[in-house]
């Protein structure tokens, strides 16, 4: 009925319309929205609680089908607490996230301040450039950069021996396998790092560089003194998203190394937590295990980045000297200007 | 030229390098080349070689055969067996079929999550209802819940009851509309959708379904193709879920998985393995071609609302 009337508002009187009308309105956006709760009820609500329950359990993948599995209360966090394997991927996810987002954000910033020039040329083709390697597939990247770093017919190999070098054997060796896998990491997203942050120095207003310029400081000072503290926000994001991801490495170890990879290596050297988690979960089908190793997994991840906030609110506190250096700045120009004027 | 003479050459011009402020005044030194200004150019190319080198190396293994990239010095130019190559890697897993079920899965969730994405998008930006605030933070608290891997085991449970293991839809259903779909189309729609065009469907009798046809559809065209972009492509290179949920049913895999597959089976041939990656990454490189600025403006603009 309601239907006919909307269809047809030149016939019905104003008041049934506006009627109507309200009452349409107000239901329609819990309609719009709906799709979402209700997906993100079942495959979210559902299946976050729903791993806390099995972490609780002996659980496994046959005890499913029979109703659940035995109740064992925190053993499996207990036993999580004390397995060496765990911590070692821990550790090794560690290394991995500090070798890939300290030189990424470093080389990022430098890359978005040589970026942001008016006056440079092709800015198109260097952009696109750097966020290439992004939209590629992480199995494709693991798959190239495996091959770069083979043991002996590897590009990388066959360069360090070319300039006098010792080869190495990035699988094997832990150090080296992590730097493997950081380079994958940084490959793959410096570039994106870097337009974040153009973006972010494009809205730094100019005045301060420029005053600054006036005071005497040169570009690299400018750049390090002014541009990248006023970015700290911009640079506090990114690096929170770089830990989420890097706990969440699977791919690039699983990949890394034909045969043994699956194990993260013969001695575990670069295996990571959520490739300890899927070989505890879809390989030995211990259900409940692997879902401690989940919430161990996003506790670790959440502390990381709590971590980060805490160091940038510890240089923001230090630093309140720097923010007041730069107003001092500000208002030397500004006087300095009126002079002139 | 030596950056001392370079230094000459500019101080002979005019201009101390460094000094940018003066250099417009003086046209003839726009023509002279020199490192001292330029020097930024040779950084920003080696990061431009460095981004597409993999690619290139890519080709060039894929274009050889195992023997001239395994000489010392290895070839490092492209060869004539890329067709070769190419073809024992589609006979090596079932490529073409792999990549149907990914256009499948990455076509469906991107029409499906812009869809839904842009009603609810609508609703929260510009429609007045009860909790609108507290219900769009939640859509932004779910972003930040790594829901793979959380949920990785009991979803694996959840699909095996309702019998999805092996079968596209196990991937797809779970994607169907995400909160960063939301949370992007609201701002879209917040900042792209007038008011008064609003008002003036209202005044010509649209409901809320027809002025979401008329009027928000057609204004949010671009941001909701930006939009589409990132979900296709995270959808095609999406690993982990397929791989748990697929992994099984060889029919139903997708082209990650394939790759995959191909990699630790042919991991001595690598210019089969190499050519494989590459033809999955065309597809990529196409939507990457068209769309590029778009996307770029996409990343740039997504960090300053971020």
């Amino acid at each position: 009925m309601a239907a006919v009337q909307s269809d047809d508002p030149g016939l019905t009187p104003r008041s049934t319309m506006s009627w109507w009308f309200r009452r349409e309105a107000r239901i329609a956006p819990y309609l719009y929205i709906s799709p979402f709760f209700l997906l993100f009820l079942v495959f979210g609500v559902f299946t976050v609680a729903f791993t806390a329950w099995v972490s609780l359990h002996d659980w496994h993948i046959f005890d499913t089908a029979a109703g659940g599995g035995t109740f064992v209360g925190l053993d499996n966090y207990a036993r999580l607490l004390n397995d060496a394997r765990f911590w070692r991927s821990a550790t090794n996810t560690f290394s991995i996230l500090l070798m890939s987002t300290i030189p990424q954000m470093l080389l990022a910033l430098v890359l978005a301040e040589l970026l942001n020039d008016r006056r440079l040329r092709g800015p198109h083709i260097f952009r696109s450039g750097l966020l290439i390697p992004n939209i590629t597939s992480v199995v494709a990247i693991t798959i190239v950069f495996q091959s770069l770093f083979g043991r002996h017919y590897g590009l990388i190999n066959v360069a360090l021996d070319f300039i006098g070098l010792d080869m190495v054997n990035w699988t094997s060796s832990r150090i080296g396998s992590h730097f493997a896998i950081a380079t994958m990491v940084n490959w793959q997203w410096t570039g994106y790092n870097t337009l974040i942050f153009l973006a972010a120095m494009q809205s730094i207003p100019s005045d301060l560089i420029e005053a600054a310029r006036v005071d005497g400081a040169g570009r690299i000072k400018r750049w390090w003194k002014i541009t990248v503290p006023l970015l700290r926000p911009t640079i506090l994001f990114a690096t929170v998203l770089s830990v989420i991801g890097n706990f969440q490495l699977f791919a690039q170890p699983l990949l890394f190394a034909p045969g043994v990879g699956s194990m993260g290596g013969n001695d575990q050297q670069f295996l990571t937590i959520l490739l300890y988690l899927y070989n505890m979960a879809f390989r030995q089908f211990q259900f409940g295990y692997a879902s401690a190793i989940a919430w161990m997994l996003v506790l670790l991840t959440a502390v990381a980045a709590l971590m980060v906030y805490a160091g940038v609110g510890y240089l923001n506190r230090r630093e309140n000297r720097s923010a007041l250096e730069v107003e001092r700045m500000r208002e030397r120009a500004n006087a300095r200007q009126e002079a002139g004027a | 030229m030596t950056n001392v003479d370079a230094v000459k050459a500019q101080s002979a011009a005019g201009p101390t390098p460094g000094n940018e402020r003066q250099a417009p005044t003086f046209k003839p030194n726009k023509r002279r080349f020199s490192w001292a200004n330029n020097w930024h150019y040779l950084v920003l190319t080696v990061a431009l070689f460095i981004s597409v080198f993999p690619f290139y190396w890519m080709f060039v293994v894929g274009s050889n055969t195992n023997a001239d990239v395994a000489q010392v010095p290895p070839r490092i130019t492209p060869g004539p067996n890329f067709i070769e190559n190419a073809t024992n890697a589609m006979n090596a897993v079932p490529f073409l079929r792999s990549l149907l079920n990914t256009f499948i899965v990455a076509g469906t969730v991107t029409v499906s999550a812009v869809f839904f994405g842009t009603l609810a998008g609508f609703a929260f930006a510009k429609m007045q209802f009860r909790g609108n605030k507290a219900l769009m933070a939640f859509v932004i608290a779910t972003m930040m819940i790594p829901l793979q891997q959380l949920g990785l085991i009991p979803l694996y449970m959840l699909m095996d009851r309702f019998g999805w293991v092996g079968q596209l839809r196990a991937v797809i259903v779970p994607a169907l509309v995400t909160g960063f779909a939301v949370f992007w189309m609201r701002q879209v729609i917040a900042t792209s959708v007038h008011d008064e065009l609003l008002e003036a469907g209202r005044v010509d009798g649209c409901a809320t379904f027809g002025l979401f046809r008329h009027v928000v559809i057609p204004s949010v065209r671009s941001g909701a193709a930006v939009l589409g972009m990132f979900t296709f492509l995270f959808m095609w290179n999406d690993f982990l879920w397929p791989l748990v949920v697929l992994g099984g049913n060889q029919d139903a895999h997708t082209i990650q998985i394939a790759l995959r597959n191909m990699s630790q089976t042919y991991y001595a041939d690598y210019a089969l393995v190499l050519a494989g990656t590459f033809m999955s990454l065309i597809p990529l490189i196409i939507v990457f071609v068209i769309f590029a600025r778009q996307m770029i403006a996409g990343v740039m603009e997504g960090a300053v609302k971020g």
